[in-house]
């Protein structure tokens, strides 16, 4: 009994759950750098799965987890803005590339919504999941916003968008090599429309010009989604 | 760097409040972004005290999405139902998007060297 109070005193705390989702994350990349740097053991993904194990344990709900730790969550906002300094640092770059950089995200953006509603409605689910899937390679803040325009679940779609990030810095190495992609400005650009924000922090390690592309379809699929994913699910009759 | 966090938060303010005026469906941040952005291209240059917290808070990135990733648990019931298709989903979409985006991008850019290539020939 007394251990159950002491318990509610500390959680009730938003700062208790800020301080184990650091040490969730520095765990985790602890761990993943032991096992090599590998994907599949993603430092966000090891994270989540501690945190959600820990909540599941105390039986604390998302909500009381969410008081503390929306202070890292609100981060996320400036981050976003901060990254248009990767992208001034290598506009003579990326103007010589405009109609590519336009083109492709174009096609792209069309082709992740499009690709993962088609595959969902082929394979059958309830429409809400196949909606909150439609805006899976939008950066997290973004696709909150698109999924409650087009009636999804807001807060699962962001999940899945995280899901995304993971998914595509797995399977981004792979595709590289296979289709022996030499180009940084390619490889950075692809990252960042497939896989968002995760995408780009890969990115980043490659390479600062990788990086800097990688930011920048990251924003720009953000905005073509915003205004295109609306239309894409009224096409499809969903 | 306070004057520098001071800058990104102001830019997200500004996109916030330009989104809402104009009734455009782009958030925030991301008007944010765009007017930095433009704000840096009239300026001419980054100042040191908006590299330092930008590119503090872009090197940690990845730890800003956990607290939305842990909400996943809050939809436990709906993905272990349908874990297949949602699976599937993200798998096949994501590889699809990835191969077209990068082969487009590199195809696009040999053949924009090429041709400037050309060019210098002449």
């Amino acid at each position: 009994m007394e251990i159950d109070n002491f318990w509610v005193y500390f959680a009730a705390r938003p700062l208790f759950w800020i301080v184990v989702t650091l040490i969730a994350f520095l765990v985790a990349t602890w761990l993943n750098r032991k096992a090599g740097g590998t994907a599949l053991l993603h430092p966000v993904f090891v994270a989540m799965a501690l945190i959600i194990s820990l909540l599941l344990l105390t039986g604390t709900d998302y909500d009381t987890y969410f008081e503390g730790a929306q202070f890292i969550h609100f981060l996320l906002g400036p981050a976003t803005v901060a990254l248009a300094i990767p992208l001034y640092d290598h506009m003579a770059r990326i103007r010589k590339l405009l109609l590519p950089v336009l083109l492709s995200c174009l096609v792209g953006s069309v082709t992740a919504a499009v690709t993962a509603l088609g595959i969902g409605l082929v394979l059958g689910g309830p429409d809400r999941l196949l909606l909150s899937l439609a805006p899976k390679s939008v950066t997290s803040p973004i696709a909150i916003g698109i999924s409650e325009q087009i009636g999804g679940y807001p807060s699962l779609s962001a999940g899945l968008a995280l899901l995304t990030g993971i998914i595509g810095c797995l399977l981004a190495p792979l595709v590289f090599r296979v289709l022996r992609v030499e180009s940084q400005t390619a490889k950075g650009f692809a990252l960042g429309l497939a896989a968002h924000g995760f995408g780009t922090a890969y990115a980043m390690q490659i390479s600062s010009i990788a990086g800097a592309f990688a930011g920048l379809a990251m924003g720009l699929t953000g905005v073509v989604s915003s205004l295109l994913i609306p239309l894409i699910v009224r096409i499809l009759g969903l | 760097m306070i004057q520098g966090m001071l800058i990104l938060l102001l830019c997200q303010l500004l996109g916030e409040w330009l989104m809402v005026f104009l009734g455009a469906p782009i958030p925030g941040p991301v008007a944010g972004m765009l007017i930095l952005w433009l704000g840096l291209l009239v300026y001419g240059k980054v100042p040191d005290t908006l590299r330092l917290p930008a590119e503090g808070l872009i090197r940690h990135l990845s730890l800003l999405f956990i607290p939305a990733g842990v909400g996943l648990m809050v939809f436990a019931e709906l993905l272990a139902a349908h874990w297949l298709v949602v699976l599937s989903s993200l798998l096949g979409s994501t590889l699809i998007t990835l191969v077209l985006t990068v082969w487009m991008m590199q195809r696009m850019e040999t053949y924009k060297a090429r041709r400037r290539g050309e060019h210098g020939d002449r």
